[in-house]
């Protein structure tokens, strides 16, 4: 048990560690690394919390596609950090107030955090018994039947996402020299090639 | 084996979105000018939706493991949001002809937002209720940026973009904070376990976010700094659609969840929406008359309405939850029918937006005049006009739930914003002439004549369309 403990508070201060350097960076190239870094500890508190699914979804998904798309958007876009920076101390006073305010405010609700009584039945209704069937297969069985609904609106969701960034960035483009597959294919030697026979000394017309 | 839910009562969304992939495979592989073709078919799959969802409404249904519900009142909000985007797109049909738009995704994308409304409205777990929501937002991101060459229609985008994430952002703290006491995301549970959570800090905090986030989606003051400029900046039939739909969706959203699940809480919530309501109706009286642009003077009368609609829900009776469904019957028809007097106003074939603009149009185009006479009087609640029925019902129930002052302000601030909507019907009439409008294209004119003339005759038949709207509040009140 001490060494789950202990693995707790390590993955928990490296994750904290990795998200002040994510904000605190001056090189955004350096705060996506840092971003990963986080991933990778938040990965392993779900291990321990035994959503071994869900770790490897996070280093999968997040650290495998997302941080990755995030490093070639910053190096591409060649953010300059001085333009960003700018305005920083003038809405400083305006966010730490805005910031305080959240901050009060959660430390009364959770200091008097109360759960309604038949809220820890509910909450374990929708998962079976954990001992007896793996993570994997829990999630698949749930998000299959009963989530179906949810889960072919996300798809839709994410559909509309596609079409959109299609709609809002593609351009066609005259002049472009697009492969045609069919077209080379059908291409014939007799199409483009002229077989000559030159007489000597008179060369071609 | 499990078997399969029943998919009856969720037909006419099943419909739309297959409608909404095949309208975009139609687009992608038709040869000639596809735009014209596929508005036309969404159009048509918007009424086949219509007759769908009338056809499944009736009792109340819940299906996918309780995660959405039928019943007369989401089948009539169902109605409603699918007029308002009809009619909409039918004013597209021309503007994509005359401005050249030749981009069909723009109908495509209509059909996914609106299907995400319908989703929305047939929540009945604070999970499907956030995919809807965020359904029917990304579609309407993208929507408010489609002018992508135009840099204020980028800006509206953009503007749009960042406060709706922050807005969902809002919502979703707000449900796992409410999820964090009760153990259920699903509204027949929240119901059961936020009886007598009233004096809860954590629940109460959970719903104030909610309710953020939702003001933000109607439009609502202090969340409504994007609207002007969304407005302004997103194609004229796309501000159309805008106005009505997304609007009706969320406050009917904002009915069911508030005195559904929420109902026990009414002391809480109903503080926040009373600020919020007077806010709004303020705001949108007193910020309209600064404006020139009329796109934008909409954006304030729509932040107006909205404030109206809102004191139907706080007076959270049954007859409160009527009067706000007549209002947004009513606001549909009188907003749908200003846009098309908007998509009207071209001059050399170019589309103007300024107010100057309709200077006095009555002795060149009296037609166009006397809609938009029409159309402002009943926005100002001019008696003999629908305007004034819908204000009548909201402040009437506030007057019975007890809630006198803020009829009182409503009423003040209805004055005020007669001002704005009385100085273009002068401007009309009494201005001198400017230059005459080109003679509108066949659809916007039949959208601006429809409308006109509901709202002139709402007073002589309202009892089928009344008895729907009573039905649809009876249906929210029985559980």
């Amino acid at each position: 048990m001490i060494a789950a403990t202990l693995a707790f508070y390590l993955f928990s201060a490296l994750a904290i560690v990795g998200a002040l350097n994510v904000i605190f960076q001056r090189n955004p190239v350096h705060s996506v690394l840092w971003l990963i870094f986080t991933f990778f500890n938040a990965a392993g508190l779900f291990v321990l919390l035994g959503a071994e699914f869900v770790a490897m979804i996070l280093v999968i998904v997040y650290v495998g596609a997302v941080a990755v798309l995030f490093l070639f958007v910053v190096m591409m876009l060649d953010i300059n950090i001085t333009m960003v920076r700018e305005g920083f101390l003038k809405y400083l006073p305006v966010g730490l107030l805005v910031g305080g305010i959240l901050l009060a405010e959660l430390i009364t609700v959770f200091a008097g955090w109360v759960m309604s009584d038949s809220a820890d039945v509910l909450r374990a209704a929708p998962a079976p018994d954990p001992s007896a069937i793996s993570n994997t297969e829990a999630l698949g069985l749930i998000l299959y039947t009963d989530y179906i609904y949810v889960f072919q609106a996300a798809g839709i969701i994410l559909l509309v996402a596609m079409i959109g960034s299609i709609v809002l960035t593609h351009r066609t483009r005259a002049g472009v020299r697009k492969q045609v597959i069919g077209d080379q294919n059908a291409r014939r030697p007799s199409d483009t090639l002229e077989v000559v026979k030159v007489e000597s000394g008179k060369g071609l017309q | 084996m499990t078997a399969l839910p029943n998919l009856t009562p969720a037909y006419a969304e099943m419909f739309l979105a297959i409608a909404g992939m095949a309208l975009l495979m139609v687009g992608v592989f038709r040869k000639s000018d596809p735009v014209r073709g596929v508005t036309m078919l969404a159009i048509l799959a918007f009424a086949v939706a219509a007759v769908l969802s009338i056809s499944t409404n009736g009792a109340e249904t819940v299906t996918f493991n309780g995660l959405f519900v039928v019943n007369a009142f989401t089948g009539f909000a169902k109605l409603l949001i699918l007029l308002g985007a009809g009619l909409a797109m039918l004013l597209a049909l021309p503007w994509a002809r005359n401005e050249g738009v030749s981009r069909y995704e723009l109908p495509v994308i209509m059909v996914f937002a609106v299907l995400g409304m319908m989703m929305m409205v047939s929540a009945n777990n604070l999970i499907s209720l956030y995919v809807g929501l965020e359904l029917q937002s990304l579609a309407l991101y993208v929507l408010a940026a489609f002018n992508r060459g135009n840099l204020k229609a980028t800006e509206a985008g953009v503007k749009y973009f960042v406060l709706g994430a922050l807005a969902s952002g809002l919502l979703l703290y707000g449900s796992s904070l409410v999820y964090g006491f009760s153990g259920t995301t699903s509204f027949a549970g929240l119901a059961d376990a936020l009886t007598g959570a009233e004096s809860n800090a954590g629940v109460i905090v959970g719903i104030v976010f909610v309710i953020c986030g939702f003001a933000f989606k109607v439009s609502a003051v202090p969340f409504h700094m994007w609207t002007p400029d969304v407005y302004e900046g997103a194609p004229t039939p796309v501000t159309a659609f805008f106005s009505v739909a997304p609007k009706i969706a969320a406050l009917c959203l904002f009915l069911r969840i508030l005195v559904g699940p929420f109902e026990d809480l009414m002391v809480q919530w109903r503080q926040v929406l009373t600020v919020i309501c007077v806010a709004s109706m303020l705001w949108g009286a007193v910020a309209a008359i600064a404006q020139n642009n009329i796109k934008r003077l909409m954006a304030y009368s729509s932040i107006g309405h909205v404030g109206y609609a809102l004191i139907g829900l706080i007076a959270g009776t049954q007859e409160g939850a009527r009067g706000m469904i007549y209002y947004m019957l009513i606001y549909l028809f009188m907003n749908v029918g200003t846009f098309a007097v908007i998509l009207s106003m071209r001059v050399k074939d170019r589309y103007v937006e300024s107010i100057d603009d309709l200077s006095g149009i009555s002795k060149t185009n009296p037609a166009i005049s006397l809609a938009l006479t029409a159309l402002m009087f009943s926005m100002a609640g001019i008696p003999p006009l629908a305007g004034f029925f819908g204000k009548y019902f909201v402040f009437a129930a506030a007057v019975n739930s007890g809630l006198i002052p803020l009829a009182v302000i409503g009423v003040l601030s209805s004055v005020i914003g007669a001002y704005y909507y009385l100085r273009l019907i002068k401007i009309m009439y009494f201005d001198e002439s400017a230059e005459s409008f080109d003679c509108p294209d066949y659809s916007t004119s039949l959208v601006m004549g429809v409308c006109a003339l509901a709202v002139v005759v709402f007073i002589f038949l309202p009892e089928p369309l009344l008895a729907g709207a009573d039905a649809a509040a009876a249906a929210l009140f029985q559980g």
